[in-house]
């Protein structure tokens, strides 16, 4: 579903990803942790050209992402991102944002968008919102309408960078419910986050990236209970 | 109870009226002043002779205006042709700041450089001279209407402007011109800013659904940098309509032109005065209201 072979960056003279490679198979749930700092969401923005990279490969659903404007369209369209800060459009209702690249990108009818629309709202909690504006709702709220938003594009895979950061404690829980559900139906998922909860029970394999390289990688039983390596325990002792 | 000096309701509202009272005393003051000077001097005041004959010509004409009508007819054509300029204007500066605007953020470094220098260097130079620059310059240096420069619809000769059989005259050719580059460069600015104001997550959000440059500009961000530039875009509209009165350095008979003729063929300054500050203030108001109202429906819904 996704390959990426060692893929390098800098930012001018700082390297931030120094050859990093990764395998997501067809509805597989990975978690990466790390520092901050370490690259981690570097690493999966690049994967729908949010940032660009200077060596190595990245093939998404067999469409390597290149400068081919094309291929970025495609890639794009196959794979829906979520953000820490929710992003939502603030001059457009719940609807609208969610029906807004269906419309345009997808050139659904507007029927078909909002019906499609309508079910993902409800599948997010958040149906009663639809006519509502995302300055209206709650940091909990807007996570789940831009879930909705990324689901609506129909997308392979999607990429959670920090979801529930910017959230109050009390409001994580709703928005790991609504990932959780979408992983038992068979999502691919890339997610980055510090949720040890979330990482220890919905997550097929852990990563933990330092320093822009990645240093383990291992099922939450081994990544919890047995790292391998010296820079995960040190990890892990600081965040448990 | 409290003492009513130490209430703050009490102040709020004497602070009102304080200023009220003040007011009406400096334009009582001032008012009484004119009248008295005037009648010191024996001048009479009133607008009577408005309905006198005008007897000058006027070059652009909206409609049947001859020498022999009255000032307040000569009046209203200078009316006619300010609105006209102002109207034309406004829609053409927009279009010309928004394109710039747009032009000055792409990724394509040739437009990005011309739109610089577009608006470096045409918002730094006075507008007195640009309008004389079109008008003796480009217009005048036309050639003659047989030789008309034509591009379709649209040619160019020193009769001025001809567009889809309307002939529009030399000189209200020349001052759109500068009267519409000239401010499209301060509205370049503005939007550059208005849209500079959109967070970068709007931009990346979009990006991520796939929206493409157009479409991510029409939809999600433009939208949204209204909201900044509008009001100083209300700015550059008044701006405009105001320079419009330097439409007499070109000779096109705007409404500031025809007045200050007719004040010289009558000598009634204070008449004159008050009539063209009346009209320019009522233009500039109903832009400001339209504006306003504008503004208000794209505010975002916060609670």
């Amino acid at each position: 579903m996704l390959i990426a072979e060692n893929v390098h960056k800098w930012y001018g003279k700082f390297q931030v990803l120094r050859g990093v490679s990764l395998t997501v198979s067809p509805g597989e749930v990975v978690v990466i942790m790390g520092p901050s700092g370490s690259g981690k969401s570097t690493f999966i923005r690049t994967f729908n050209a949010l940032e660009d990279y200077q060596q190595g490969r990245i093939i998404i659903d067999g469409t390597e992402l290149s400068a081919d404007l094309r291929n970025i369209d495609t890639i794009r369209q196959e794979v829906g991102m979520v953000f820490q800060q929710f992003n939502l459009f603030p001059h457009l209702t719940v609807l609208q944002n969610v029906t807004l690249a269906p419309t345009y990108v997808r050139k659904w009818s507007k029927a078909k968008a909002e019906e499609v629309a309508l079910q993902l709202l409800e599948r997010v909690g958040i149906l009663e919102q639809a006519q509502k504006f995302p300055g209206q709702l709650s940091g909990g709220q807007q996570q789940r309408v831009a879930i909705a938003r990324a689901l609506a594009m129909q997308p392979k895979i999607m990429l959670f960078d920090e979801p529930t950061s910017a959230l109050d404690p009390e409001m994580v829980r709703e928005v790991l419910d609504v990932m959780r559900s979408l992983a038992e139906s068979g999502m691919t998922m890339i997610v980055v986050t510090h949720e040890v909860g979330f990482a220890r029970e919905v997550a097929d394999r852990i990563i933990l990236m330092d320093e822009g390289l990645l240093v383990e990688s291992a099922s939450p039983i081994e990544f919890f209970q047995h790292p391998k390596e010296e820079r995960t325990r040190k990890f892990l002792s600081q965040i448990l | 109870m409290a003492s009513f000096w130490r209430n703050t309701r009490f102040w709020r509202f004497a602070g009102q009226a304080i200023s009220v009272v003040l007011i009406v005393a400096a334009l009582g003051f001032l008012g009484n002043n004119l009248f008295g000077n005037l009648r010191q001097l024996g001048i009479q005041f009133g607008f009577n002779f408005l309905k006198s004959q005008a007897g000058f010509t006027i070059g652009d004409i909206p409609f049947a205006y001859k020498p022999s009508d009255s000032y307040n007819l000569a009046l209203l054509v200078g009316l006619l042709n300010s609105l006209r300029v102002i109207s034309v204007g406004i829609i053409l500066a927009t279009a010309i700041g928004v394109t710039a605007g747009i032009a000055r953020l792409s990724d394509n470094w040739l437009l990005r450089k011309l739109a610089i220098v577009y608006v470096e260097g045409l918002r730094n130079a006075p507008l007195l001279l640009q309008l004389f620059f079109w008008y003796f310059a480009v217009f005048l240096g036309l050639p003659s209407p047989e030789n008309a420069v034509s591009f379709g619809f649209i040619s160019f000769s020193n009769r001025g402007i001809g567009l889809l059989g309307l002939q529009l005259s030399p000189e209200f050719s020349a001052l759109l011109a500068g009267l519409t580059i000239y401010t499209g460069t301060f509205i370049a600015e503005i939007v550059r800013g208005g849209i500079q104001s959109v967070p970068r997550g709007q931009w990346e959000a979009a990006r991520s659904l796939g929206l493409k440059p157009g479409l991510l500009m029409r939809l999600v961000i433009f939208p949204q940098a209204l909201r900044a530039i509008l009001p100083p875009l209300s700015n550059q509209y008044l701006n405009l309509a105001k320079n419009s009165s330097l439409a007499i350095a070109v000779g096109y008979p705007d409404l500031y032109a025809i007045a200050s003729t007719t004040f010289n063929q009558t000598g009634r300054a204070v008449e004159v005065m008050i009539l063209i500050c009346a009209t320019y203030l009522t233009i500039c108001l109903v832009i400001s209201l339209l504006m306003n109202v504008y503004n208000r429906s794209v505010q975002l819904v916060e609670r």
